[in-house]
């Protein structure tokens, strides 16, 4: 009989195979090496591509130093706290609706319209009525809007079985012609450019930035706890692990549906008046300039943990404020700097592969095999 | 032995991960035999013929066919050595007809020649006595002629080596014997067949020699002639094991679930039940047997209140006479209203009427204990969703067929799968996990489940423990009526008998359990009744103890009458 190449063939280059369980040690391990090469694999791009490096190499040394430069040089400390504690806020809103595996992707939308709400709320009543009546009435406005327009797509869904992921993108344009709309109302000279009010605006405790980060982190935890110890948080998990079982167990799985949505937009609301009224204290269609998507990997990559968004939060912005630190100092204009974001977010995504699974190269053989390997 | 070797593995090791999953096996395979590879789930048998297949790479050891070594590192690798696999899972087009499935990925010249390939497959299924129609679409088949397509698909492509992955597990007992006929037919022409089982009866029944594997080793190779089932189940499991069922007579027999008229349209619009009943008794095992796919699913789905139910009742009787009536599961106007039709009595058997008396009065005497049901309860639970069914004080426990999709969630550990039925429990917004907590090493204690500790997620456990965790939390609720749907589907021998035993102790303890099964074996040993449905329909219910494996494989196959005089 003629068998087909016997003898030619070789064993496969490599191998995958799944893990059983890592030590949390050899993860963290991964995902750190992970860092390290995303970094040098951007120095190397930066080498190529940067005018100012292919002069002079030496520099490179610099271009590293952006990264901590862009949010821990003179100066740029509180900000790049408060920046993080914002982009933490609008992830964390996102949170309970990804443990529940409704892909809301309108955290833009949600919060824009949270920042309208209380600028609305402001514009007609802020010198009318007392400061801190004000103050919390644009809460009111804030958590109010935000809880509607995460809510319309929850009711949909719950309802018509309609696409969350569709429908909260499409809600997010609604939300930023909503508000071009309403500066043509609030803006009457045909600027379209609302200035800063003068009221409604929350007080800081010695250094501006201070409420709304510990806010935030009064959020971070009370989130965390809620997920983890309440009924609420346990029905939000069995929903989103397996609507088959909720159901089986007697979960009304619409209800909770409803009800997380609605805490998400409400979640988002809080970040749109902390907006309103803690920093911005105006409005444009770009008041929210992306954080709603980038919350979206900020969760994803804290694996939905509220206490591990912390640091995923800070290391978006750190590697965010470090890019624009770099297009300064080296005069690089465009997207390249925003590339060096993605190179490294791509490997710590990447990383989670190699957490999962193990990979064997040819040649790694047991003494055995080594013996009797090459025999004909 | 005078017969040529066909396919020899030696030495072969395979790890995934921590887990080894082989260890240093030797097989040998002659031509022209049917050799079994026994072992209980996980002991590796799919694992090492996965290696012969190309399906795997072997991190150790050598295959030969022939006498040649050879490096199988792909399906198409195997088949250049003519070795097939007939995998659990079918792997078919359902659109295409089974000619074309045959032929698919293989390459040919020019055009694919329909006509002439429909002829070579209807040659192959006559030399071997099959039957298949070669235009026939994979939709349109039953699970028996799919797995006709399969084999005569490795056939067609010229595999004189067949490994067969459970083959039996999808078919009645009629099928099964068809299939141990071609099976011979074509060891009769030369072919060596594999095939992968655990069941024992079909070893001794259709193999020439057994190899048994334990824990990925190779325990033994003997002649099937030369043993006998006790024997085997001894090299498979590593010791001593009683292999009957203790089956008690029934005691306290009375109806508790009642099932009439029932009709089930999906959402699709297809009649899934059609005008089912029958009465399950309390201190009985009622076994359901038919075919996967007959309406057994739906059957228990709607009874548990996950399905809703077109047209029919499902009637609980809760043995309430003479028992204290109690606020948990009624509102005070519901009681009221009972009262006015005469439901209740005091301890000296005067009917309670409680004309007159404030809400607060009502409460006080029932709490009391001294208002006392005069009847067992009627309850109906068709169209009621599980919630509902327990708010009304109905313990009914549900096994589903899907155990980490359904029954409990893998990802989460097992104290939290425990609280699945008892988060609710307690007034305020927080979780309770001491319970739980607690529930989960009683049950790893009572049901000895190995396992790292309660807060290992309970995907990480092997398939028997999983489903003692899935059963202990269903029998920790003190069910009154206990379904189960292939409650041992998956499972070793060992753990097998712990899930009948703890069947046949609910039974005892005087619930209904309705027992779904796919081992006939099992149902006739196990069973009081066995109900066996087909298309949906009941088509018997027979007595366990006097019934043939025969007659119950036929009503598994038997057609309503009503519908063929329809037709």
């Amino acid at each position: 009989m003629s068998k087909a190449k016997s003898g030619q063939a070789r064993e496969p280059l490599f191998q995958l195979s799944r893990r059983g369980v890592i030590s949390p040690a050899k993860a963290w391990g991964i995902r750190i090496t992970a860092v390290l090469l995303g970094f040098v694999a951007c120095g190397l791009i930066a080498l190529l591509l940067i005018d100012k490096l292919q002069e002079d190499p030496s520099q490179i040394g610099r271009f590293y130093s952006d990264f901590i430069q862009g949010s821990f040089g003179k100066g740029k400390v509180w900000k790049y706290l408060k920046d993080t504690a914002m982009l933490l806020c609008i992830s964390l809103a996102l949170v309970p609706a990804f443990r529940m595996r409704f892909w809301n992707i309108g955290g833009e939308g949600q919060t824009l319209v949270s920042v309208l709400g209380a600028i609305a709320v402001n514009i007609y009543l802020g010198g009318k009525i007392p400061e801190w009546l004000l103050l919390i009435l644009m809460f009111v406005g804030a958590v109010l809007s935000g809880a509607v327009w995460a809510g319309i797509p929850a009711i949909f869904r719950a309802k018509w079985g309609t696409n969350e992921t569709l429908f909260t993108l499409m809600m997010n344009y609604v939300a930023t012609f909503l508000v071009s709309y309403c500066l043509v109302i609030w803006v009457p000279n045909g600027s379209s450019s609302l200035s800063k009010m003068e009221t409604g605006r929350l007080p800081g405790i010695g250094q501006t930035y201070i409420p709304i980060i510990i806010v935030v982190l009064l959020i971070t935890v009370a989130l965390f706890v809620y997920l983890k110890y309440t009924k609420q948080g346990y029905e939000i998990s069995v929903v989103g692990e397996s609507i088959r079982t909720a159901r089986y167990i007697g979960i009304n799985e619409k209800k909770v549906i409803i009800r997380t949505m609605i805490f998400s937009g409400a979640l988002c609301g809080i970040a749109g008046y902390l907006i309103a009224a803690g920093l911005d204290h105006t409005i444009t269609a770009e008041s929210i300039g992306g954080r709603g998507f980038t919350g979206i990997l900020v969760a994803w990559l804290g694996k939905f943990n509220p206490l591990g968004m912390i640091l995923t939060a800070a290391l978006v912005q750190l590697l965010n404020q470090g890019a624009s630190q770099i297009s300064r100092d080296f005069n690089v204009r465009g997207a390249l700097p925003d590339v060096f974001v993605g190179i490294i977010l791509f490997f710590v995504i990447a990383s989670e592969f190699f957490i999962n699974y193990e990979v064997r190269y040819r040649g790694h053989h047991t003494r055995d095999q080594e013996r009797t390997g090459g025999v004909k | 032995m005078d017969k040529q070797l066909a396919l020899q593995m030696r030495g072969i090791t395979k790890h995934f991960g921590s887990v080894q999953a082989n260890k240093h096996v030797d097989l040998d395979v002659y031509q022209g035999e049917i050799l079994a590879i026994l072992g209980e789930n996980g002991s590796g048998k799919t694992t090492l013929m996965n290696m012969a297949a190309g399906i795997y790479y072997p991190d150790e050891g050598h295959i030969l066919i022939d006498g040649q070594e050879v490096v199988i590192r792909s399906p198409k690798d195997a088949f250049a050595y003519h070795i097939g696999m007939i995998h659990q899972h079918f792997k078919l087009v359902e659109l295409f007809s089974a000619a074309e499935n045959i032929v698919l990925g293989m390459k040919e010249e020019g055009r694919y020649d329909v006509k002439r390939v429909m002829k070579e497959v209807q040659e192959i299924a006559d030399r071997y006595g099959f039957r298949l129609d070669p235009a026939k679409k994979i939709y349109d088949m039953s699970v028996s002629e799919k797995q006709t397509v399969e084999i005569i698909k490795v056939l067609y492509r010229g595999a004189d080596i067949l490994i067969l992955d459970e083959p039996t597990a999808v078919l009645t007992p009629q099928e099964i014997t068809r299939l141990f006929d071609v099976l011979r037919r074509m060891k009769a022409d030369g072919k060596s067949i594999i095939i992968i089982t655990h069941k024992l009866n079909e070893v001794m029944e259709v193999s020439d020699r057994v190899a048994i594997l334990r824990k990925g080793e190779h325990v033994a190779t003997v002649n099937t002639a030369e043993t006998s089932e006790a024997g085997l189940t001894e090299m498979m499991v590593g010791k001593k094991i009683d292999l009957d069922i203790h089956r008690s007579d029934p005691v306290h027999v009375e109806p508790r679930l009642e099932v009439r008229g029932l009709n089930i349209y999906d959402h699709e619009g297809i009649h899934k039940l059609k005008d089912v009943s029958f009465t399950a008794n309390s201190g009985e095992i009622l076994g359901i047997a038919g075919i996967a796919g007959s309406g057994q699913r739906e059957l228990l789905e709607a009874i548990s209140g996950l399905m809703k139910v077109t047209t029919g009742e499902i009637l609980f009787r809760n043995p309430k006479k003479g028992q204290p009536v109690s606020l948990a599961h009624k509102s005070v106007k519901q009681i009221r209203e009972l009262a006015d039709r005469g439901a209740f009595h005091d301890r000296n058997m005067n009917p309670v009427s409680f004309g007159g008396m404030n809400d607060l009065a009502v409460r006080k005497w029932i709490e009391s204990g001294n208002v006392l049901f005069r009847e067992d309860e009627e309850l109906h639970l068709e169209n009621r969703n599980p919630l509902e069914i327990r708010q009304l004080g109905v313990h009914l426990s549900f096994v589903p067929e899907d155990r980490l999709g359904m029954g409990l969630v893998g990802n989460m550990d097992m104290t939290d799968n425990m609280m699945l039925r008892t988060y609710r429990k307690g007034n305020g917004s927080f979780l309770n996990r001491k319970f739980p907590r607690d529930q989960a090493h009683q049950i790893i204690h009572e049901l000895e489940i190995s396992t790292p500790g309660v807060s290992t997620p309970v995907r990480r456990l092997s398939g028997g423990n999983v489903q003692k965790v899935l059963v202990g939390r269903e029998i920790a609720y003190m069910p009154k009526v206990l379904l189960a749907a292939y409650p041992v589907r998956g499972l070793d021998i060992n753990s097998s008998y712990t899930i009948y035993n703890l069947m046949n102790r609910q039974k005892e303890n005087g619930a209904a359990v309705v027992f779904v099964g796919e081992d006939l074996d099992v149902l006739l040993e196990l069973c009081d009744r066995i109900l066996v449905m087909n298309g949906g329909s009941v088509t018997g219910i027979v007595d366990a103890r006097t019934v043939t494996k025969e007659e119950v494989g036929f009503l598994m196959t038997k057609t309503d009458r009503r519908e063929e005089t329809a037709e």
